[in-house]
């Protein structure tokens, strides 16, 4: 019966044949291919888990009495938004492990998107003609954090509450505009209108999510219409492409990768807790909690901020606020870079072809240097991200190590380009006298 | 259309009966996964089923992937960008669209005039979103204000004792506010440094919302650190800004680009504590004309 309704599809779509297109599509299998599609299932999981909790979930700052099962918290003001979390996960039978199933599923789908858009650099892949690809994934990295950050600031808890403190701060340095957009947004000054809550529950379950769903569309139309990259190997050439079927092995692998992850952040969301916010209170401006830590894929912009020294320039009366430089400017630097880097390589290389076999890291060593600087540079502000717990943990002194971090943060990077140059041009070397030798 | 490269069929009869059971195991765990929503709800069990289940079902296909399906090896040609016959490369099409006309100027620029003003009548409503009355970086205190608790109750000054803070709120004002909230430390007599006529019986007051990014500062640090910390600090948890409560909220460390605003301090009859003047400076993150309001 399956068979009949895919030929019957097939028979409806004019010569085009899709079903048929579909089955016998060719993928070259390779481990470090799967980060795409892990990501990919991640959002499927997002989406799937996210519904639920829209129903339950009151976006709406307006202020009540808790009454509800929860003992600690009786008798406390709270939002609607912060109200209506804590009785989902407390007292709905699947609400908890939807709840920390999504947010395991956060965490994993922007760890995922990370380690593709690595596998893309290093291998070379965002070269002619996929470099549309390469901005489109960029644009999905970029949603996929504002994404995240949304949904963390949703249920008006303690450290969401700070989260958006900051965030407001990071909007009110933006200059000239950084005022009127921070009201815009926010209703009014922190912590902003009644009308705050609702757009940032629109921007988080409708906006966002509808464009990185039209996004995927098109990354993956741009996937297919050009077919994979694929490794050297024996047959592989830039005119063909060689791997297995859709049907009928690949297809069952993939399902098998789906169910995979699923089950993996479903076992995550059932027996890992996860940001139990009825233990952190809601949200006042007075109010700040040490050790909150951010979701990881923050982790770099919070240390960021923090390793700033504490210029606020001025100039005729006006300022450039200190949040700026960490939290907008860095950032903003990080994915210019990553936006301009096939054009940056390709006016450093000349080479305009088209590539459709990938490079192994050793095969542009250059390329594999710069990679590794500029993400030892995303990443040395993580480690400043958790200086407070190493402070608390082994009791080195917190300014010492934002002292010694600033340094790093300069210093790294060069190191890194330079070992990684070394490294990458010793294996190409060795390879070549491989290659010699098993063709004499 | 791909060619064959390479084709084996595992015919593997203990590799069937292996996925049939994992299938099954899957199914089985799913019910149970029903059974615990009914019986008792329980998120651990509720994961660990539903888990296992998916766990077990994507074992049994990635087994059946591999091991039980004929395992092909395809070669397909890529497709080639194919150059475009004369007259219909996209150039071509596009100019084909303009063929007979003649104002080709005029008609741009009034497009990109129409188009323009369409776009700022769309965003018009959006300024709407933003209240008139921008107040970003005030503070309802005033000369007079008394300073309350959380619940509205007063403060007594004796009550704040060395090496603890107090948050304090403008009596009758909206304690959410940035601008509202304050911490009163008591400092020793004598290590007032700066503005020691802005205390009250050795009490200080300062905004309690970080110039950084707008958390509350809501760490002192006296004493407890040893040879780390040589004098009293006001410490804020997002970013570590460090203020100095003796020296008029001077940043000691940390991202803060201004010291943390200061309120004056004065006495009541009763031994209440009330503002003497307004905040000496804006409230909160900073922005473009902090330093001109």
């Amino acid at each position: 019966m399956i068979v009949r309704g895919l030929k019957a599809v097939d028979r409806r779509a004019g010569g085009t044949h899709p079903v048929r297109f579909a089955m016998r599509y060719v993928f070259p299998d390779h481990w470090a291919f799967m980060w795409g599609e892990i990501a990919l299932y991640c959002f499927v999981v997002l989406v799937a888990t996210g519904v639920y909790l829209t129903f339950w979930f009151d976006p709406s700052r307006h202020q009540v009495v808790y009454q509800g099962s929860y003992v600690p918290l009786r008798g406390s003001e709270m939002s609607q938004a912060y109200r209506s979390t804590v009785d989902l996960s407390l007292d709905n039978p699947f609400g908890l492990l939807m709840r920390q199933t999504h947010h395991w599923a956060a965490l994993v789908f922007l760890a995922a998107i990370v380690m593709h858009l690595m596998r893309i650099f290093f291998t070379g892949a965002f070269r002619r003609p996929r470099e549309l690809n390469w901005l489109i994934g960029l644009v999905m990295l970029m949603t996929a954090l504002l994404e995240g950050f949304a949904g963390y600031s949703l249920p008006d808890d303690l450290p969401s509450g700070m989260g958006l403190a900051i965030a407001y701060a990071v909007v009110l340095s933006i200059p000239v505009l950084g005022g009127p957009l921070g009201y815009l947004f926010w209703d009014g000054a922190f912590p902003g209108g009644n009308a705050f809550e609702s757009r940032l529950y629109t921007v988080h379950v409708l906006a966002i999510p509808a464009l990185i769903g039209a996004l995927i569309a098109v990354h993956l139309a741009f996937v297919v219409m050009l077919r994979h990259t694929q490794f050297r190997g024996p047959h592989r050439t830039e005119r063909n492409v060689v791997g297995s079927p859709m049907w009928p092995g690949y297809a069952l692998r993939s399902l098998s990768l789906f169910l995979g992850v699923a089950a993996v952040l479903v076992l995550l969301g059932g027996l890992v807790q996860i940001n139990p916010i009825w233990q952190y209170g809601p949200y006042e401006p007075a109010l700040a909690t040490n050790g909150a830590q951010p979701d990881w894929y923050l982790g770099w912009l919070i240390g960021a901020l923090r390793m700033m020294p504490n210029w606020e320039p001025n100039a005729f009366g006006y300022t450039v606020p200190n949040p700026f430089f960490g939290g907008a400017g860095f950032p903003a630097l990080a994915f210019g870079v990553l936006f301009a880097w096939p054009w940056i390589e390709r006016f450093a290389t000349g080479d305009r072809a088209e590539h459709h076999l990938l490079d192994r890291p050793y095969d542009a060593p250059w390329r594999t240097a710069f990679g590794a600087a500029f993400f030892t540079w995303v990443l040395v502000p993580f480690v400043a991200g958790s200086a407070d717990r190493v402070f608390v943990g082994l009791d080195i002194p917190y300014e010492g190590q934002i002292l010694v971090l600033r340094v790093l943060w300069l210093l790294l990077p060069a190191v890194a380009f330079g070992l990684t140059l070394h490294w990458m041009r010793g294996v190409r070397r060795r390879e070549a006298m491989r290659a010699q030798q098993a063709a004499s | 259309m791909s060619r064959l490269l390479d084709r084996r069929v595992p015919a593997d009869r203990r590799v069937e009966l292996a996925v049939a059971l994992l299938l099954l195991a899957a199914g089985v765990l799913a019910v149970g996964f029903a059974v615990i929503q009914l019986a008792d709800p329980d998120t651990q069990l509720l994961g660990l089923t539903l888990g296992l289940g998916a766990l077990a079902a994507a074992t049994a296909l990635g087994i059946a992937g591999r091991l039980m399906v004929p395992q092909e090896t395809r070669i397909e040609p890529r497709p080639e960008p194919v150059p475009a016959a004369p007259g219909e490369d996209v150039a071509d099409l596009a100019a084909a669209g303009s063929e007979g006309i003649s104002r080709g100027r005029l008609l741009a620029a009034a497009g990109g005039v129409a188009g323009a003003s369409v776009v700022a009548a769309a965003l018009a409503p959006l300024g709407s979103l933003a209240p008139a009355d921008a107040g970003i970086g005030s503070s309802p205190w005033r000369a007079g204000t008394r300073l309350v608790g959380e619940g509205g109750e007063p403060i007594a000054a004796a009550d704040v004792e060395l090496g603890t803070f107090t948050t304090a709120f403008p009596e009758g004002a909206d304690p959410r506010e940035l601008g509202s909230p304050v911490v009163l430390v008591r400092l020793a007599p004598g290590d007032i440094h700066d503005r020691p006529e802005w205390a009250a019986d050795g009490l200080v007051a300062y905004s309690k919302i970080c110039t950084h990014a707008g958390c509350a500062v809501a760490m002192l640090r006296y004493g407890r650190f040893g040879a780390h910390v040589p004098r009293p600090a006001l410490v804020c948890p997002c970013h570590y800004s460090t203020f100095d409560p003796a020296d008029a909220g001077r940043v000691l460390f940390g991202p803060a680009g201004r010291a943390l605003p200061q309120l004056p301090l004065r006495l009541t009859s009763d031994g209440g504590l009330e503002a003497a003047g307004s905040m000496s400076g804006p409230i909160g993150p900073s922005w473009w004309s902090v330093r001109r309001s």
